[in-house]
């Protein structure tokens, strides 16, 4: 029984999107609202994420789009009395926040409890002494170092732990002098050489290639617990989780290995006293039972996130109702309704999650994975065999691969260079795998060289093979029944089929061999068929609609109503820099939309991390491949009404035309519209035959024609192929050399379709229009606008909304255009276009005939939901202009860029066309200041209290920088600048200190300032083409990022956050709600 | 080895293709599912599943291999659950012709065939589950290609438990303290390693030996395979133990439940498909305490038909169904679950402590 007689709960969520923390909290904050709300119990949710659904109507009472930082947190407590709060929902950034306001006394002021696992519990398990202490109580083994002073002590430490041991130098920074020791010579000559330069050591047992297996653990306050799923990691120790492939269940555990380590998390999460959920994390001998904790949990997590899609098991949503005082007996298994929540999901597929990276976006980043994480999203794939599985996931992650095999060749040949890569893991090891058994190398020497255990070799092996044997036959025709299912059931796709049996050669066009394989395929009666997650292996009936397609199977679980009434929805995929929660928004308000007016969604997705993946959210959900292959499988089963890919980002965009082809009956703005919006060519010359401007540009696909274009135009130029997002292998160029070399790289991301080059325009403003129309006329809009020029990629740019400094025949001009766009692409649904806009000279830069990264941030801040309204007119429902007054209101919403530079070591932390930041916020206020100045502290940017530097290289950014200086100034910051801009401050008599760089002459050092903590605010603007990545700017700008002091590189921006926080103090922002905001 | 075509044949004439990976040859038997993630070599050498055709609906087996075959000194196996390999077949649907385990000395593959023991794999073993959950399990024949199959006895009509007891009465930690009679209808070795670790002198007997002629301070009833009503010897003489004027301890593990029930007075009844798995949840009866168990039955006892004097232990919170049952006032109890895992979770182990506190 729920045990606590609350009214009203506030739950934090976990801001914006950023390495380590990103969509999973979007979907446990869900689960954990969902809770509540079935309890009738008012909802109060901190979360200034306007992309995430949990921040959408219908799910909290009351929303803040506020920082969650205790000053902002206790205020609303202040003003809003719950009477309990959620901590356990919004990652390490609620939890911090949440122990934070514990320690103040903020929960026992205001007589707030805290639901679920209680405080010194998670402090227990965050503070690394504690916990070892915690679990030494139990003797439970952690992985613990012993700080030696001398070689003898040094000796008897390693004969203690056991050989092979890591000695670590004390107080050494970057791993100087450590080491690995197998015996007692190594581990003396190792100790000699570090002592030299430490006064003392530190021995621990190395674990080297040891496993690395997850238990998700359950406990509810009468002490019963279970343990949902446990994960093995493919990857052994040293890889951080989120950066490893992760398997579940395990695979290589044996029943006794398995029992002893749920046995263990059960005694330990007894011991800590959490009632909800936690994570235990060990190590375990490959060769032994011997085992160590790495660390616990003690709130939802990413990997809680993969466990309840991997099982179908709800974690969150019973973490949130164990916290009000239920016991695990009481609450039901969502999946079959019938039977009791307390058990343990049995699996009867494999489930194989794949990081998602995008290091390939930063320049100078450290491809080597460790211990920190660096990757940006995941999948997850299902299957009934490993090799499915795998090759699925290596298709979801959506970086051009086709599975383990049939990839374009990575062009290395040496064997060095090989093992090396194979030795030292980076984003790409699964092909360097590939590439060393194509090389001849045996399993044994490559799991020698990755310590990953040998069965998953194995399973990797049987898919080689398979690709041999498929290389060896001769034509289609001659592919056997038997070879061809073989290899569906290991996950070979149709497209790996087509190559390796080389048939792209003989239909002359890659597209034609997949499809007559796939024709090929149905008529041996080679089908994929649809199988159900129900959490006890079919041993009870369930009528789940969580779903997934496999070879492995001769049968049906369900058979899709063939009524006419059903719409599927493609969604969105891994998170990625350019495509993220703002998509699944956009899915999920289009699930809802369809569910409300009498139709049956079918969703299909494979991204853990979303709550459109929640089976709750849609009447049937595919947790498979949004492939064209995999789309088309699910269409001849579904036969649905239609199909929207508008909602979903860039992949579902990209299978337009070829699922037009197929006949695929896809709804709102045709395929042929799509095409002419996406390729530039087509898009450009309708644009000029409706008299639209745009900026000059050349199609490249003749040396001459560039190089007489860029004579005309000058540069700098920008270099983009088509059919990309977020400005993958865009860039700008300044130079010839800059361009000869771009065009390469851009050549080989795609060659059907042509790179082009424009000019690019330099303080120019940005805006954006946000609309629906419904058969070209335009029905709802958003008109927002760029803080910064043009140059900064619009994912990583600061929009405000409404536009607050266009001019009024601005604005018209970009109306008008968008009708006449709207209206000759005869649109219907949602669209995004971009302008440029100087001196009320109007450019089009593209035009995406989908749903924008920004329609969620838009509609909240509208009130008015263009995806709901985009939707109606998909579905061809009648559809109401919103009445002009609506968009006219008395506030202002900002949105800020997250960027994740403290995790990608490196690399120089710059916007420009390219987009890097790895998520968003977007708050609102009562004016433009107050807006951003929220936003930029939820994003976690700190108003300075002692110093601030100032450097800016381009003498139109040292100008921009005179009036935030003087603002500076008279607040009483002390100013420090580089060399030329203090030069430039000075002659404008405004008081700053110059500083210098090591190699300088001269005091103070900047590098030693920051270090010190001397200047909390770097502003460092970087020319706008700037390829010197060892220049003193990238320096300072590195060292501010890796001391966590707030960066600022972009001169408007920096301006005004400046201004904002020089004339509006921070106590005096307004505390308002969504609500409230009128 | 040349992949041989393989079907499994359910009684009702549904057929299953596949290939065979295991001993050459034909099989019949009760074709039963567990839907357990690990321990297939506990689960095949578990006597209880004597006479049955075991489905995996975890789809891949055979990843870890198989630990060595090795006996302690005691007599019982290292890895294993008792002396050799149990089931009639095997059905997977996704072999793994390759292992990688530390302990492991052979393939799957290899020790089925060295047990003579035929399985399949490469089959729907999902769609076999719901066609077995949905009608009941059934009598089917693993056939090797073309094969014909040796017709056999109705697996209801055969008295199991007398094939898989011991016929001599066999004594672990001789000497060591106090007595305690096991009842052998097909005992796993690990309910035997938890009471021999607990410190006590463990007397296993065959099946139907009396009993009640020895010396000793309590008595445990083993799990074991089929049908209960076959078992008549043994329940009139845990009956005359019941009646004794001797109260001593008394614990059984899931045949055992069924004896002990019967022997009470109460009822068992055949369930639809039976409860094999890891997950299994139950309840204490009367209070908040809930257990994780492994589970291998295909009867239960009837809660309602149990009399004055006894009640339900445990109840399963899945179904409903009886989980064990315990006198109201005289030290004897048991579990339909497993307690000593084995594999599955240890959740119930601190039974043998209760069971052991009492002696």
């Amino acid at each position: 029984m729920k045990q606590i007689n609350l009214k009203k709960v506030l739950v934090l969520g976990s801001g914006a999107l950023k390495i380590g923390e990103a969509g999973e909290f979007d979907y446990s904050g869900s689960q954990a609202l969902k809770a509540l709300r079935e309890e009738g119990i008012e909802t109060v949710l901190i979360n200034p994420n306007i992309a995430t659904v949990q921040t959408s109507e219908g799910i909290a009472d009351h929303i803040y789009f506020l920082p969650i930082e205790p000053s902002f947190v206790e205020k609303i407590i202040n003003k809003e009395r719950p009477d309990g709060i959620l901590l356990s929902f919004g990652g390490q950034t609620a939890l911090n926040c949440g122990v934070e306001l514990y320690r103040k006394g903020v929960f026992e002021k205001y007589g707030v409890e805290v639901l679920g696992t209680p405080v010194q519990a998670i402090i227990d398990t965050e503070d690394r002494e504690l916990f070892v202490e915690k679990l030494n109580q139990i003797d439970v083994k952690t992985i613990s170092s012993e700080a030696c002073s001398n070689i003898d002590e040094a000796r008897s430490a390693a004969e203690r732990l056991g050989y092979p041991v890591i000695l670590r130098a004390a107080y050494a920074l970057g791993g100087l002098g450590s080491g690995f020791c197998d015996n007692e010579k190594e581990l003396v000559e190792l100790a000699e050489k570090a002592f030299s330069f430490s006064p003392q050591v530190l021995v621990e047992k190395s674990l080297r290639g040891w496993k690395e297996i997850e238990y998700e653990v359950v406990r509810d306050r009468y002490d019963n617990c279970i343990t949902v799923c446990n994960m093995e990691n493919f990857d052994p120790l040293g890889i951080h989780t989120g950066e490893s492939i992760v398997i579940a269940p395990s695979q290589t555990l044996t029943n006794s290995e398995y029992h002893k380590l749920r046995e263990l998390a059960i005694k330990i999460i007894r011991h800590i006293g959490i009632i909800g959920e936690c994570n235990v994390q060990y190590a375990l001998d490959p060769n032994s039972e011997d085992y160590r904790v790495i660390e616990v949990n003690a709130r939802l997590s990413r990997s809680s996130a993969l466990a309840s899609k991997a099982t179908g098991y709800p974690l969150a949503f019973v973490a949130a109702k164990l916290g009000l005082g239920y016991g695990l007996f009481e609450l039901t298994n969502s999946i079959t309704k019938k039977t009791s929540a307390f058990f343990e999901p049995a699996l009867d597929y494999v489930v194989c999650k794949m990081p998602r990276w995008d290091l390939g976006k930063f320049r100078g980043v450290d491809h080597q994975l460790g211990s920190s994480m660096k990757s940006v999203g995941e999948v997850m794939a299902i299957g009934r065999t490993f090799e499915e599985a795998l090759q699925k996931s290596l298709r979801m992650i959506g970086q051009g691969m086709h599975g383990f095999t049939d990839n374009k060749d990575i062009p290395i040949n040496n064997r060095q260079e090989l093992e090396q890569a194979l030795q030292a893991p980076t984003d790409k090891r699964i092909f360097f795998i590939a590439k060393a058994m194509k090389m001849g190398y045996s399993i044994e020497k490559i799991q020698e060289l990755t310590k990953i255990d040998l069965w998953f070799l194995q399973r990797l092996r049987n898919i080689y093979d398979t690709d041999l044997e498929l290389a060896k036959v001769a034509s289609l025709n001659q592919l056997s029944g038997e070879l061809l299912l073989k290899a569906k059931r290991q996950g070979f796709s149709d497209f790996q089929i087509a190559r390796a049996l080389n048939l792209e050669k003989v239909f002359s066009s890659m597209d034609k061999a997949v499809l007559t394989v796939r024709e090929r395929r149905k008529q041996l009666g080679i089908v994929p068929h649809i199988k159900q997650i129900d959490t006890l292996a079919a041993e009870y009936p369930a009528q789940t609609n969580y779903l997934y397609m496999t070879y492995n199977a001769t049968s049906n679980d369900i058979e899709p109503p063939q009524d006419d009434k059903t719409i599927v929805v493609l969604g969105s995929g891994a998170y990625r820099i350019g495509s993220s929660v703002e998509f699944d928004w956009c899915v999920v308000q289009a699930v809802q939309t369809i569910r409300q007016n009498g139709y049956q969604a079918v969703m299909i997705n494979y991204n853990p991390e979303t709550v459109s993946t929640d089976y709750d959210m849609c009447d049937r959900l595919y947790f498979d491949e949004l492939t064209f292959e995999r789309v088309l499988d699910i269409m001849d089963a579904e036969k649905p009404k239609g199909t929207i890919i508008s909602t979903g980002g860039q992949i579902p965009n990209n299978l337009a035309v070829r699922l037009d082809e197929q006949n695929v009956p896809i709804l709102g703005t045709c395929a042929r519209s799509i095409d002419n919006a996406e390729d530039r060519d087509k898009f450009s010359a309708m644009l000029d035959r409706i008299g639209v401007d745009q900026p000059e540009w050349s199609a490249l696909t003749s040396k001459e024609d560039i190089q007489k274009f860029i004579k005309k135009v000058g540069f700098p130029v920008l270099v983009r192929p088509s059919y990309v997002l977020s400005g993958a292998a865009m860039n700008v160029c300044s130079s010839q050399e800059e361009l000869d070399h771009f065009l390469e790289l851009a050549a080989a991301v795609s060659k059907e379709h042509p790179v082009v080059v424009s000019k690019f325009m330099i303080n120019t403003k940005e805006v954006e229009m946000d609309a629906v129309a419904d058969k070209g006329e335009i029905i709802a809009y958003a008109i927002s606008e760029h803080v910064e020029f043009a140059g900064v990629h619009s994912g990583d740019a600061t929009i405000m909304f409404p536009a607050q400094k266009l001019y009024v025949e601005t604005v018209r001009r970009i109306k008008k255009i968008s009708g006449q766009i709207a209206r000759e692409l005869n649109i219907s649904g949602p669209f995004n276009i971009q302008f440029l806009a100087r001196d009320n000279e109007i450019k089009v830069i593209e035009c995406n005939l989908r749903a924008s990264r920004s329609f969620p941030f838009v509609s909240k801040v509208l009130k008015i939901n263009l995806i709901d309204i985009a939707t109606r007119i998909i579905l061809g429902l009648d559809v109401q202009k919103p009445h002009k007054s609506l968009f006219d209101f008395d506030y202002v919403g900002v949105k800020a860029s997250q960027f994740s530079f403290n995790r990608l070591h490196n690399t120089d932390p710059v916007l420009g066309v390219d987009m890097s930041s790895t998520g968003e916020v977007g708050c609102i206020g009562q004016d433009a200041s107050s807006a951003l100045l929220k936003a930029m502290l939820s994003v976690g940017t700190r108003i300075p209290q002692k110093g601030v530097l100032l450097s800016a290289g381009d003498p139109k950014d040292k100008a921009s920088m005179l009036e935030p200086a003087r603002l500076l100034s008279r607040k009483g910051y002390r100013i420090y600048a580089t060399k030329g801009t203090s030069a430039f401050l000075s002659t404008y008599r405004i008081p700053n200190t110059q500083v210098f760089m090591d190699d300088e002459e001269g005091e103070p050092k900047v590098l030693r300032m920051l270090r010190d903590k001397d200047i909390d605010l770097v502003v460092s603007i970087p020319k706008i083409v700037d390829t010197d990545t060892v220049d003193n700017g990238y320096k300072v700008r590195r060292a501010a990022v890796d001391l966590n002091i707030p960066l600022l590189t972009n001169a408007r921006l920096a301006a005004a956050f400046i201004n904002a926080f020089c004339s509006i103090p921070i106590d005096d922002l307004d505390i308002d709600s969504w609500e409230e905001l009128k | 080895m040349k992949q041989r075509k393989m079907t499994l044949r359910l009684d009702n004439g549904m057929c299953f293709h596949g290939t065979s990976f295991g001993y050459e040859g034909s099989a019949v038997g009760e074709v039963v599912f567990n839907t357990a993630m690990s321990g297939y070599p506990e689960s095949l050498t578990d006597p209880s599943y004597a006479g049955q055709i075991l489905v995996l609906t975890y789809p891949l087996i055979g990843n870890y291999g198989v630990p060595a075959f090795t006996m302690e000194k005691d007599g019982l196996a290292t890895n294993m659950e008792s002396e050799k390999i149990h089931v009639r077949g095997l059905v997977v649907s996704s072999y793994s012709d390759s292992y990688s385990h530390w302990n492991a000395v052979e393939s799957l593959s290899e020790w089925l065939q060295r047990e003579k023991i035929p399985a399949l794999t490469g089959i729907d073993t999902r769609h076999l589950t719901k066609i077995l959950r949905e009608q009941g399990v059934m009598k089917g024949e693993l056939i090797l290609e073309e094969e014909v199959v040796e017709s056999e006895e109705d697996y209801g009509d055969v008295n199991w438990v007398e094939k898989v007891s011991c016929k001599d009465v066999v004594t672990y930690n001789k000497g060591a303290g106090k007595k305690v009679v096991l009842v052998d209808c097909g005992v796993k070795h690990n309910i035997i390693r938890n009471l021999t670790r607990r410190g006590v002198e463990v007397i296993r007997i065959p099946w139907d030996f009396d009993f009640n002629t020895l010396q000793f301070d309590g008595l445990f009833l083993s799990n074991g395979p089929g049908d209960p009503d076959t078992c008549q010897a043994a329940v009139d003489n845990i009956r005359t133990f019941l009646n004794s004027s001797r109260i001593r301890p008394l614990m059984g593990i899931c045949m055992g439940n069924q004896l002990l029930a019967k022997a009470a007075g109460g009822k068992v009844y055949k369930l639809p498909y039976g409860h094999r798995s890891h997950n299994q949840p139950v309840r204490m009866e009367g209070t908040n305490r809930c257990f994780i168990t492994s589970q291998n039955h295909g009867f239960a006892v009837d809660a309602e038909s149990l009399p004055d004097g006894w009640k339900p232990y445990f109840t399963n919170m899945n179904d409903g169904s009886n989980e064990g049952i315990r006198h109201v006032s005289r030290p004897w109890f048991s579990a339909q679950f497993h307690p000593e895992a084995a594999s599955g979770p240890t959740d119930t182990e601190f039974l043998f402590d209760d069971f052991i506190s009492l002696l």
